[in-house]
């Protein structure tokens, strides 16, 4: 079973909402550049800032959005460079703009967040490695 | 299997359609073919001919350039056919080489007749029929107005047509529109005598008039003389002692059909000329066909016929008895509409009430130049022909109905409006573009069977309006009436947060005057719960620039951006940005150029021209765009746009100030026009380009808006793009002052705001508004929508308060915290980039290159 550290990133009002922020985390030894999204309704979610599309660190710099999937509202990204919309809460690809991803499968990479007292954390895998 | 070798003699119009036909329909290869065309060049479309002033030659290319390619066709351009032996199946041509055929097809078409009239051989007499012609006489015309030009007193060039036809009054627009003072010369009675009645041609003789163009009836002319001790026409006398002076004389007194070839060769002409041939167009001659505007077909009366349709029509017919088919040729519908702009003339049918006991009912509205008739039969019904003058709106419907019971009261067709017409529903049988024989049947099929679901593929499909585009109108209508019998309804919605188009959403907002995302979602989005997405989120952003202006990064306007506007520059490949600072006219200081310059050292930024005459500085950092912008302010520089859905450049050439040629400062009013301008948003990036002179170096009418200096003001061009679907600008307005073509500039942009879809440019959009430029036209110089002082008053205001929005943002420490790299980690760089030397500058490493070693995140 893998075990994972909360590592605050910021204050919840260092974002701004329906828009996008980059920063860095501790991620199996290296540092890792996430993106981090705050909706209007309060919830934040964290993906990978690599853009799989593109392979440009971008994702923070999509347009927040909304979709309707099977009747249900979900919160998407339209990533920068080649606009392919994403699932926030799980990273799938919605829509790949008849394109294919040049790094990796094309789904983003998700971290569990906990929001406490006003803060972002994190929830980073533990490993082996020093953070 | 050999094949067997068909030779069409003629490259116009009706032969090219044999060979497409041809190639269509023979899936086995049993034909080769070998075109032989005079003219230097391959067929086009002639029946567009006078398009070549606006468009150029381009616009009049026919067909699929494809067809050349084809391994079985063979065009030999610039080559003559100079006589035929009937008995040996050979063609002699002009090289002195001699090819056998198989079968032949005369498709010679016919010149244009010049009347024996003394002095019509002078230069500056010209006939108006090819390409080269019309080339001919717009080099004439220019050089005629610098000759004018350069006298004492600058005067306009005077032309003359003779012959009020169809093509004389086509002629006379062109020489117009070519800014010559032309008058209209006629024998008849009246204007287009051929086709409409007396009455018809009166209201058309007022039209023409009031539209700038002097018409002289029942007035023949004499002789052409040149002007005093030159070589050149000069005068022009009548028959009744009278005089016109002149410096450009068309002739437009009809055609002669060119079958010397034939005579030659023994074939049996007809009594106006013409090859005579049978209902499947053959000659008396087996092996022997002729097509087109040379052929003087049976069911024609043995008489050619001046027109494009049963060209077709009978080249459709021999390619299919080519092909072992047993198609006959029915003959001509003689219908005809007007291409002069602005003036709606149509006749049909039986226009002259020639049957016996027919009807006549008419409508005349002698103030408002429209004279409006049908024929009907003596049962008061069937609808036999008809003449439309002034208002031809019933035309494309009507005319399709020859033969056929009228519903109601006929005279309802002819009030203003249509005044309470009933719709009709055409048989499936009615043709309802002649140019190219498709029926309402085929229409309704494409729509049906081959899920042809919009305008542009109906007519990719079947053909059908794709010639004189008259029948446009109704094509658009059977296919609206098929798709909403097929529940289909074409949605305009902007996404699926919008039921709205964006220019309903447009007026929704701007009446509605809301100004937040919220408020608007939800009055007039499909749910509330949604947040929008990257398609509605920054089409509200553009939408609210112009009826709330306020900073890009101000409150919730700053979350509806897209990623570009978020941060005032163009995102690169790699997630670096562009930096553009604005260059307005493409005129720059050396000092400016200075400070640019040193910005590109110090950031390391890679440095190039744009096509659009300013610098673009490349690969900066998104927490380095603060720093730049810093310097470049001080500098007096400010943002470009670049990132914009927004005004990008206003292209110029050098114009008047320098240049030997200019006829007016070009450079400031492009400058005049990008400062005023700048920063105003739009469906789609907007760029302009003004010119000094008609030599156009600043490729103007490539623009959304082109601005051309003429000797008297500017010309404003209109809707040209360059891009992925080239189009020429169309001219909107001549020889405008300074503060009219700024009026005019405003309310064609603000116009299109409004009304443009999303991402669509002005010439996509253009093509889509009904009524097209001349309903722009209506628009913007008439005011015919009551809506222009709004206009007037909004850019007004967009000019009186525009405000930099980089110097801003500058000024403003919450709108510099979208620039930080992470937000836990404000003072740290983005590690990613990774640059490799060019030419003595960088460029982004490949991912390839970045695995192996000398890429870095430092610029050298
Ligand atoms: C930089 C430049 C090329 C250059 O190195 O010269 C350029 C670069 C881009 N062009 Fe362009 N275009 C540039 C002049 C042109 C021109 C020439 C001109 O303006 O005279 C054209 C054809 C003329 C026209 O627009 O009608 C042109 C037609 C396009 C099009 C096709 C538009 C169309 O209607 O088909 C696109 C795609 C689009 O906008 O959807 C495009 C899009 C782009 C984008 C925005 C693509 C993108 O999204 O990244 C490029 C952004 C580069 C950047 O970051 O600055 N660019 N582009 C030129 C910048 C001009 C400027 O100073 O602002
Ligand atoms: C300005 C203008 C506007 C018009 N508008 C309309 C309209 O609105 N509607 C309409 O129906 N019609 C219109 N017409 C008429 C229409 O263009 C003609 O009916 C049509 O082009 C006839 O086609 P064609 O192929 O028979 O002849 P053409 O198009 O004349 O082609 C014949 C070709 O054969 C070439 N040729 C002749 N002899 C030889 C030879 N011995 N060897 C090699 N080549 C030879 C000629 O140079 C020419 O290129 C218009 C014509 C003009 C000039
Ligand atoms: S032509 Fe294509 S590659 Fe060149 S700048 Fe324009 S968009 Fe980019
Ligand atoms: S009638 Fe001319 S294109 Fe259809």
């Amino acid at each position: 079973m893998t075990t994972s550290t909360l590592v605050r990133v910021c204050a919840v009002d260092d974002l701004v909402p329906d828009r996008g922020a980059a920063a860095l985390v501790p991620d199996d030894g290296r540092t890792e550049q996430v993106a981090l999204f705050r909706l209007a309704s309060g919830e934040v979610f964290v993906v990978q800032q690599l853009d799989p599309f593109s392979g440009a660190h971008v994702m923070a710099r999509g347009l927040v959005g909304s979709r309707l999937c099977d009747g249900v509202e979900v919160p998407t990204v339209a990533a920068p460079i080649y606009k392919q919309v994403f699932d926030l809460r799980t990273g799938a690809c919605l829509d790949t703009a008849d394109t294919s991803p040049t790094h990796g499968d094309g789904i983003l990479r998700c971290w569990p967040v906990t929001i406490a007292d006003g803060d972002v954390l994190v929830a980073v895998p533990d490993s082996g490695g020093t953070p | 299997m050999e094949s067997k070798h068909l030779v069409v003699v003629g490259g116009g119009m009706v032969g090219h359609r044999l060979v497409e036909a041809v190639r269509a329909r023979d899936e086995q290869g049993a034909w080769r073919v070998t075109m032989f065309a005079d003219e230097p060049r391959r067929p086009y479309d002639r029946v567009a001919l006078t398009s070549y002033f606006a468009a150029g030659p381009e616009s009049l290319q026919l067909g699929d350039p494809a067809l050349w390619e084809d391994p079985l066709v063979r065009a030999r351009t610039r080559c003559a056919v100079t006589s035929i032996d009937l008995q040996e199946r050979t063609v002699l041509d002009d090289t002195g080489a001699m090819t056998s055929y198989d079968e032949l097809v005369l498709a010679t078409g016919s010149y244009a007749a010049v009347p024996p009239i003394p002095g019509a051989d002078l230069p500056g007499v010209f006939v108006y029929r090819t390409i080269d012609d019309v080339a001919a006489i717009r080099g004439w015309v220019e050089d005629a107005a610098q000759r004018r030009s350069g006298g004492r007193r600058a005067t306009q060039v005077r032309g003359a047509v003779i012959g009020g036809g169809l093509l004389g009054l086509e002629a006379a627009g062109a020489l117009q529109a070519l800014g010559v003072q032309a008058t209209v010369v006629q024998f008849g009675t009246h204007l287009m005598d051929a086709q409409i009645d007396l009455g018809g041609g009166m209201a058309l003789g007022r039209l023409v008039r009031s539209r700038g163009v002097a018409v002289r009836t029942s007035t023949a002319t004499a002789a052409m003389r040149p002007r005093r001790g030159e070589q050149r026409v000069g005068r022009l006398e009548f028959a009744d002692g009278t005089r016109l002076d002149v410096d450009v004389v068309v002739l437009a007194t009809g055609v002669r059909p060119r079958d010397e070839l034939a005579r030659a060769a023994g074939l049996a002409v007809g009594e106006r000329g013409g090859v005579l041939v049978d209902d499947a167009c053959r000659t008396g001659v087996p092996g022997v066909w002729a097509v087109g505007e040379v052929a003087a077909a049976a069911p024609d009366g043995g008489r050619p016929v001046g027109l494009v349709a049963p060209g077709y029509a009978m080249a459709e017919v021999v390619a299919d008895r080519l092909l072992g088919g047993a198609a006959t040729y029915p003959g001509a519908d003689t219908a005809t509409k007007l291409k002069l702009s602005g003036v709606d003339v149509a006749s049909f049918g039986d226009a002259f009430a020639r049957t016996p006991d027919a009807m006549e009912v008419v409508w005349a509205d002698p103030v408002a130049g429209v004279y409006k008739k049908v024929v009907l039969a003596d049962d008061a019904r069937t609808l036999l022909g008809g003449v439309f003058v002034g208002d031809a709106g019933a035309y494309s419907a009507l005319r399709p109905m020859v033969g056929a019971q009228l519903p109601g009261d006929p005279s309802a067709f002819l009030l203003p409006e249509g005044g309470g017409a009933p719709e009709l529903e055409l048989p499936d049988a009615a043709t309802v573009c002649s140019c190219n024989n498709v029926s309402a049947g085929t229409i309704r099929g494409a729509v049906t069977e081959h899920d042809c679901h919009d305008l542009g593929a109906v007519k990719a499909c079947t053909r059908a309006g794709t010639s004189c585009g008259s029948c446009l109108p109704l094509v658009k209508r059977l296919v609206g009436t098929e798709l909403s019998r097929l529940g289909i309804t074409v949605s305009t919605a902007l996404c699926e947060h919008f039921a709205l188009s964006r220019a309903q959403l447009y007026e929704a907002v701007r009446l509605s005057r809301l100004a937040t995302f919220s408020e608007i979602i939800e009055r007039f989005g499909t749910r509330a719960s949604g947040r929008g997405c990257d398609i509605c989120r920054p089409v509200l952003a553009s939408i609210l620039a112009t009826t709330s202006p306020r900073h890009v990064l101000d409150g919730d306007r700053a979350t509806l951006q897209d990623t570009n506007d978020h941060v005032m520059a163009n995102i690169q490949k790699d997630g670096s940005y562009s930096v553009v600072p604005r260059m307005p006219g493409g005129e720059v200081t050396p000092e400016q150029l200075i400070a640019v310059g040193e910005v590109a050292r110090d950031f390391g930024l890679y440095t190039k021209i744009t096509g659009g005459q300013r610098v673009d500085l490349f690969g900066a950092r998104l927490d380095q765009l603060p720093a730049i912008w810093e310097r470049l302010v001080a500098a007096g520089l400010e943002s470009g746009h670049a990132y914009g859905k927004a005004l990008r450049t206003v292209k110029s050439c050098v114009g008047s100030t320098w240049c030997r040629f200019g006829v007016q400062d070009s450079v400031g009013l492009a400058v005049e026009l990008e400062l005023r301008y700048r920063g105003l948003r739009s469906p789609h990036k907007l760029k302009l380009g003004v010119s000094g002179c008609a030599r156009e170096c600043a490729e103007a009418r490539g623009k959304d808006v082109g601005v051309i200096a003429t000797d008297k003001g500017w010309n404003v061009y209109v809707a040209g793009n360059g891009g992925f679907t080239p189009r020429h600008a169309q001219l909107l307005a001549e020889d405008l002052d300074r503060d009219r073509l700024i009026q005019v500039i405003d309310r064609f942009l603000l116009y299109y705001v409004r009304t443009a879809d999303k991402l669509q440019r002005t010439a996509a959009w253009l093509e889509e508004v009904e009524g097209g430029i001349d309903f722009v036209r209506d628009v913007v110089l008439e005011d015919s929508l009551g809506i222009c002082a709004e206009l007037d008053a909004e850019m007004d205001r967009h000019a009186a308060t525009y405000v930099d929005e980089w110097r801003a943002t500058l000024e403003d420490p919450e709108k510099l915290r979208n620039f930080l790299p992470f937000v836990n980690a404000p003072g740290t760089a983005d590690p990613s980039f990774a640059y490799i030397p060019v030419r003595g500058q960088v460029r982004p490493a490949t991912p390839e290159e970045r695995l192996v070693a000398g890429a870095t995140g430092v610029r050298p």
